[in-house]
């Protein structure tokens, strides 16, 4: 990524901010060329969510983690991952090269679009990427109310 | 803050020495950890997604390269209303600077991480050199 460097005058003489401009046009390209528009957050694990009317389905991304110690606690339209991913502990006369792989504990909230029936979801985790399907608990799914004519 | 954010995203891979692939897909830098005994060398490539099936590891001139798909199934009739982290294949190279004996190569493929351990060759763990005094 290129990145420029922005003079301190252009908002202040100019109304219009050339640079600022820049960064959209930026941001707008990007997208156009299938780079799916990400939420830069530094929140771990990062996670997709995709909704349907019944379910909600979020995906993360959580490679060497072991499945029976996340966590996963649904209280309302509210989920939480807990757990912990462990750093590699060198053997005896082993060193380090390089050691860029994250460690450490984690625990995220997300805020679902519907409340959940808690007793009915279920996660898998396959090839490091964990998978929670939530269904949508009765009494928040939309009702159609037949309108009776009186007359 | 900026450190932080660079150690847990995904990076895109961004070689510019990489030729341009024929699968309009976007290409990641998987994280890896590598270290090394007197017997081997381990890298360790954080790969979530990736199936067995789609890793491919080869060994040419001293240039590992490591390449992982990831096969994504469609999710039909859901519409994805967040979306923190994109999916695609993973592809990376090492040049290595000790000879390896290739045949004896082991990778696994466990939980979203690639195991990788590569031994060295036996001329190269045994070769001492002495140094004559003139």
């Amino acid at each position: 990524m290129i990145t420029i460097t922005r003079p301190s005058w252009t908002r202040d003489i100019w109304g219009w901010d050339p640079w600022r401009e820049l960064d959209r046009l930026h941001r707008e390209v990007s997208g156009i060329f299938g780079l799916p528009r990400l939420r830069r957050l530094a929140a771990y694990p990062p996670m997709n969510v995709h909704t349907a009317d019944d379910d909600v389905v979020v995906t993360s991304e959580l490679p060497g983690v072991d499945p029976s110690e996340v966590e996963i606690t649904v209280s309302g339209d509210t989920l939480s991952i807990k757990g912990s991913r462990k750093p590699r502990e060198l053997k005896e006369g082993e060193q380090w090269h390089r050691r860029e792989r994250g460690f450490g504990e984690f625990f995220r909230t997300v805020q679902l679009p519907f409340t959940v029936d808690a007793s009915k979801v279920s996660a898998e985790y396959t090839n490091g990427v964990l998978k929670i399907v939530l269904p949508r608990s009765e009494a928040d799914k939309p009702r159609k109310i037949a309108v009776k004519s009186t007359n | 803050m900026e450190d932080a954010k660079k150690n847990i995203e995904k990076a895109q891979a961004k070689d510019a020495s990489l030729a341009e692939r024929t699968k309009d897909r976007v290409i990641f830098t998987p994280a890896v950890d590598i270290t090394e005994d007197s017997n081997n060398l381990y890298i360790y490539a954080d790969v979530p997604g990736a199936t067995e099936k789609g890793v491919n590891i080869t060994l040419e001139n001293d240039v590992l390269t490591i390449e992982a798909q990831v096969e994504e199934a469609p999710m039909e009739g859901y519409t994805r209303t967040y979306s923190e982290y994109a999916t695609g294949d993973y592809y990376r190279a090492f040049t290595l600077n000790e000879a390896i004996d290739r045949d004896k190569i082991e990778a696994t493929l466990k939980d979203g991480v690639l195991g990788i351990v590569l031994p060295k060759a036996e001329a190269v763990k045994s070769k001492k050199i002495p140094i004559k005094a003139g």
